[in-house]
């Protein structure tokens, strides 16, 4: 299968400075997440895969598309969310709508069915013929969404979707946003600083930092592989119960009388252990899964390359 | 899909084809162009003339309507070269107050609402946005200049007979021709000016600015220098040129000063500059117009 973002030495200079710097990297997730400190150039490198500035060397291309040359074609399947405040004045919303999917190609009978369809979808059904100026922040943010998913594109770039979102219009753009990527109709690339917004959303992580690559990580992958690392709270005998665990062929080290962490190995499931607590007349009161947050993720990338934010 | 469904899908069907798209601009812009009431009047008033016109045409031939008014054929503006140049000029001013009201805001607005990005991440081009935006007045002024010229031609043509439209095609040619120099110009020079100028108003004043404020200091430089190269940067006197030269009404020589010599009296010839410098200078105009859009017009500016 061919990746979604494949780049290839990917440098973008303006004027004599130097945003992206010889980035390569293979993306293919359904959901892929675009973090960095602000000036990292996130935004950059979206603007560069849209075809708006062109590379200074290297290259790249969305599912086989090279950017520049195929620029027409990749517009044709991509739908772009803008970072900031974008909307065509004096019109409403369905029109407005509308108006971006006959763009998109589609014939003005399908495009306004489908942007009624769009703002439906998004929650905005009940206020599609309000003009845009009248908008709320969150409204607005609904919109955007709307006009970037109207024409069904396979590839949805999101910059910054929940900037500046009251907490119910973030949750609400989140579960979209998850929505559309559990569809299995389009894949998604959603750049923001929010953690926890792409740590929500997102299977793949391309982390930035002053244009270069600092991390990539399949977070999935890494959800996986972390699946065996646990950390337990008990209350009765821990030393027999860790020894019986130990028997069973998982590392384990007690850190005190309570607290328990191990690898669980292969064939070794959650319910052996409770199993295996009942038989030691051991409470299980707190078991978690231990595995690095985004944030661990992402501060390490920032610490890996100069020491510190 | 239907709207209860509520879930993403892709879109199938068939897409327009690519050439017909920047159409869509227009088709979407006079939705609410024509939902003002002062254009609505505005633009019937610009077919006012038009319509005097073909009264005068048919008059001419209407040899009853005439002795019932008491007039003399002669006593009318005759149908020739002169009388469609007329008209030319009558409805290219109707064009530039047109234009002022439509044109400032076409892409001022969507700047300053940064929806340029929006345009130009879809399959739509920097040549199809400005081509699109173009049309907007390409198709309004149209409406008010050529076709009802060509429609008064026609008019006369069938009442005059074969004969009169096989003379006078070059008239035909001149009204079409020096009519969509006029719009394009017009076009181009005001979604320059709104490419620029983000607020309307500053705009629209921009618009008039660059119409007359080089045709006064061209009036003052040809009043300095007894000449009139001046004109070359006054766009009235390009435009009537341009039109001159097509209707065949072109005479270089404009006048005769007397030169303010206290001790013997000089007269000077005025002549204009030759028809190939007014051409020239129109399309310098409208090379610089699409100069500017080419800068301005992107998703985003890069900002050094």
């Amino acid at each position: 299968m061919k990746p979604v973002i494949d780049l290839n030495g990917l440098s973008v200079q303006f004027g004599e400075k130097q945003i992206l710097k010889d980035l390569t990297a293979e993306l293919r997730g359904r959901a892929i997440g675009l973090l960095g400190p602000n000036g990292a150039g996130k935004t950059t490198l979206i603007h560069t895969l849209l075809g708006f500035h062109p590379p200074s060397s290297g290259t790249a291309h969305i599912f086989g598309q090279e950017i520049m040359a195929g620029a027409e074609e990749i517009r044709a399947f991509i739908g772009y969310m803008p970072e900031r405040d974008s909307f065509i004045a004096k019109m409403s919303c369905v029109h407005f709508v509308r108006l971006m999917a006959e763009l998109s190609g589609l014939p003005s009978d399908a495009a306004l069915e489908r942007a009624h369809e769009a703002l439906f979808y998004v929650g905005l059904g009940e206020a599609r013929y309000r003009t845009l100026e009248t908008y709320s922040l969150g409204m607005k943010q609904l919109a955007k969404l709307a006009q970037a998913i109207v024409h069904g594109p396979k590839l949805i770039i999101l910059d910054e979707p929940t900037n500046g979102l009251d907490p119910p219009t973030r949750l609400r753009m989140i579960r979209l946003i998850r929505e559309i990527r559990d569809g299995h109709q389009a894949h998604i690339l959603i750049s923001s600083h929010l953690l926890r917004d792409v740590e929500e959303c997102c299977e793949e992580i391309l982390i930035l930092k002053e244009g270069r690559i600092a991390t990539y990580c399949n977070l999935e992958e890494e959800r996986k592989a972390n699946r065996k690392f646990l950390e337990m709270e008990t209350r009765g005998d821990s030393r027999a119960f860790v020894e019986a665990i130990g028997r069973m062929g998982c590392e384990y080290a007690l850190t005190n009388e309570r607290r328990v962490k191990l690898v669980l190995q292969n064939g070794v499931e959650i319910r052996d252990l409770y199993k295996l607590a009942a038989e030691q007349k051991v409470q299980i009161r707190r078991l978690n899964y231990k595995r690095d947050s985004l944030e661990d993720i992402f501060l390490k990338a920032m610490e890996n390359e100069n020491g510190g934010l | 899909m239907a709207v209860y469904e509520h879930t993403y899908k892709q879109y199938a069907g068939e897409v327009t084809p690519r050439w017909s798209r920047f159409l869509i601009l227009p088709r979407h812009s006079y939705r609410s162009i024509f939902q003002s009431k002062f254009f609505i009047a505005y633009f019937i008033f610009c077919l006012a003339w038009p319509l005097v016109c073909s009264v005068l045409i048919y008059l001419h031939h209407n040899t009853e309507a005439l002795a019932v008014m008491e007039l003399a054929v002669r006593r009318l503006v005759p149908v020739d070269a002169e009388f469609f140049q007329n008209f030319v000029v009558y409805q290219g001013m109707a064009a530039f107050g047109l234009t002022l009201l439509v044109g400032p805001p076409l892409i001022s607005r969507d700047q300053t609402n940064n929806a340029l990005p929006l345009y130009l991440s879809r399959p739509f081009s920097r040549a199809e946005y400005v081509l699109g935006k173009m049309s907007v007045l390409l198709i309004l002024l149209s409406l008010i200049t050529w076709i009802p010229g060509l429609l008064l031609f026609l008019f006369q043509s069938y009442l005059e007979g074969w004969a009169w439209f096989a003379q006078n095609i070059r008239i035909a040619g001149a009204i079409f021709l020096g009519s969509w120099i006029w719009i394009l110009l017009l076009a181009l020079m005001s979604l320059a000016i709104s490419s620029w100028v983000k607020w309307r108003m500053a705009a629209s004043a921009a618009l008039i600015g660059v119409f007359f404020i080089p045709s006064a200091f061209a009036e003052v430089i040809n009043r300095i220098f007894y000449t009139r190269w001046g004109d070359l940067i006054s766009l009235r006197a390009l435009i009537g040129a341009a039109w001159a030269g097509l209707f065949g009404t072109f005479v270089r020589q404009a006048g005769r000063i007397r030169s303010f010599n206290p001790r013997r009296t000089l007269f000077v010839d005025l002549f204009q500059p030759p028809l190939w410098s007014a051409w020239l200078m129109l399309f310098a105009i409208c090379a610089v117009c699409l100069l500017l859009l080419y800068r301005k017009v992107r998703a985003y500016e890069v900002v050094n």
